[in-house]
């Protein structure tokens, strides 16, 4: 089965540092992939750079085969492509429905009308609703973002990405700042997502990591040191160097 | 004020600004000079709101969409002898908008104070232009000669300002229309998001800068309008409505009103400028200094504009 995403030799550099040297990556249609690593391994970067947000100094970005090295972020996420941010990057003063709706809306191609209000628009507003439904969301769907509690902005996060239906979806630390009775909530919506989308989580949360992922790749410096399942990644001793063994010592 | 969540049916205070104008009209007679005045520049705020107040883009040359506005429907009249006002109005409002998606689509590559500057050298370098080619623009004296045939073969413009007033609330009535399907509509739920949240909207798929280049363009037409209007009703244009100090008094008119809220468009530049008058009057050599002492009183009180302190109060009064 050929990959939905891939990357052959990917680097970025700023100036001396390297944030990412030559990264061979694939990820299949259902995968579910984690990446880790210590702080400044560059994950957030790769991500970056797989949505088009970041260019790389080198190396290629496909997506369902074709090359998207060079192709617009919009563009990419028109192709399947859809992302969370590490810091909520939400609409605070608009309501959690709005939020969802603006990717819903953009997906269908409505998001560039101006003449029918908005609010005409059911077939947004219908699907945006359902959505929220099975986030466990429907009850504020007319809160505004700002006013929800941290766990719950950080199931929108995801409501937003899922509202554009992505064949991949890229989690960057879906719980980060999250307590942990929360993060169970967002697992546990995690756990539902369609079988067919691919995601790859980063995160730091290591139980989440270890309980969602079926495969785990680990990122040092910019460099993919380990790659495999979580039991082996468990067992590496690399890993239990330069990542696990800083929890340990925490 | 707009998405997918707000009711876009017109509320009763909606028609106030409406019924306050024609009441205006038949009270207040001597005062429609300034009341034209002041709906040209409700709809020039209105214009700048759109970009500004929902795009979230920070301009200071505003005026070269409202000065080119000025001038074609000038030139057309008293270099080219075409004196029908729609065809002024029309052509005015095509000039602004090419301008506007010409430069947009280069500055609005740009942000912040790049953006910032980008706009205030636009202006210059056209109010550079109209002053060296005083052939065509009448240079630093001004062009007068401009004519305006009678509104719809019927209604000339009269002495006391009757047909300008009613004439300017027409356009205006139309443009608020347009503008305020706009804000209600998907195209303006998104641009509230570009302003809100940049990269969210990049990573939902959104072409932003080509969104931002159409709005900036539809903003530059409005505004083009509102400047042909302006020549229209002083049959005169001079160099003064492509200075900067348009632009600054503008945007000093929308902060006063409410940035984003639609109706500080409106608030705004009757507030500002009937304090002008009123300031002008009373004390001629010092209004300016009124003008500033209300800037600052709004900027301590009433960060969000006129319209955001009435939102606070009505809030703190609603019963918890």
């Amino acid at each position: 089965m050929s990959p939905i995403l891939e990357t052959q030799k990917l680097c970025k550099s700023f100036g001396a540092l390297a944030v990412a040297q030559n990264i061979d990556f694939r990820l299949h249609a259902g995968d579910r992939r984690a990446l880790i690593g210590p702080n400044g391994a560059g994950k957030t970067s790769f991500v970056n750079m797989l949505m088009g947000a970041l260019a790389p100094s080198s190396g290629r970005i496909f997506l369902g085969g074709e090359d998207v090295t060079r192709v617009r972020q919009a563009q990419r996420v028109k192709r399947g492509l859809g992302r969370t941010f590490q810091i909520n990057a939400l609409f605070n003063r608009l309501p959690v429905l709005d939020n969802v709706a603006l990717g819903i809306a953009e997906r269908r191609d409505a998001a560039r009308r101006m003449w029918r209000p908005a609010s005409s628009h059911k077939e947004v507003i219908q699907e945006a609703a359902e959505l929220l439904s099975t986030l466990g969301l429907a009850e504020d769907a007319l809160v505004p973002v700002k006013d929800l509690p941290y766990g719950k902005q950080r199931l929108v996060e995801i409501g937003i990405a899922l509202g554009l239906q992505p064949k991949v979806l890229l989690l960057d630390e879906p719980a980060a700042g999250v307590p942990s009775y929360e993060s169970e909530k967002i697992l546990s919506s995690l756990e539902r997502l369609p079988p067919d989308i691919a995601i790859l989580i980063i995160e730091h949360d290591m139980d989440l990591v270890f309980r969602f992922a079926r495969r785990i790749t680990v990122l040092v410096q910019g460099e993919v040191l380990v790659e495999g399942t979580p039991e082996e990644v468990r067992r590496d001793r690399r890993v239990h160097e330069v990542y696990l063994g800083e929890a340990h010592h925490a | 004020m707009s998405g997918y969540t707000v009711d876009p049916r017109i509320r009763w205070t909606e028609y106030l600004p409406w019924v306050l104008a024609l009441a205006a009209f038949f009270l207040l007679p001597e005062y429609l000079a300034l009341g034209a005045r002041i709906l040209i520049f409700v709809l020039f705020a209105l214009s700048l709101d759109l970009i500004l107040g929902y795009g979230g883009i920070i301009t200071l040359g505003h005026s070269a969409f409202f000065g080119l506005g000025a001038y074609t429907a000038g030139i057309l009249s008293a270099k080219l002898g075409v004196n029908d006002n729609f065809v002024q109005l029309a052509a005015a409002a095509g000039a602004a908008a090419l301008l506007g998606a010409l430069t947009g689509a280069v500055i609005l590559r740009t942000k912040a104070l790049t953006l910032l500057m980008l706009t205030l050298a636009i202006t210059a370098i056209l109010l550079e232009v109209a002053n060296k080619m005083s052939s065509i623009t009448g240079g630093a004296d001004g062009l007068s000669g401009v004519v305006v045939n009678p509104i719809l073969g019927s209604f000339r413009f009269d002495l006391f300002g009757k047909t300008a007033f009613l004439y300017c609330l027409a356009v205006l009535a139309l443009s608020w229309f347009l503008v305020r399907r706009i804000i209600y509509s998907p195209y303006g739920a998104m641009l509230t998001g570009i302003r809100d949240n940049t990269a969210r909207m990049h990573a939902i798929g959104a072409p932003v800068y080509l969104r931002l280049v159409l709005i900036y363009t539809l903003s530059a037409m409005l505004a083009g309008i509102a400047g042909a209007l302006l020549t229209q009703v002083n049959q005169f244009v001079g160099l003064n409505v492509l200075g900067f100090e348009v632009s600054g008094e503008l945007l000093v008119m929308l902060i006063l009103g409410g940035v984003g809220r639609l109706y500080g468009a409106f608030v705004g530049p009757v507030v500002y400028l009937v304090a002008q008058d009123y300031l002008a009057k009373q004390f001629p050599e010092y209004w300016y200094f009124g003008i500033g002492v209300i800037l600052i009183l709004v900027v301590m009180f009433a960060p969000s504009g006129i319209l955001g302190l009435i939102d606070r109060i009505k809030t703190k009064r609603r019963p918890a």
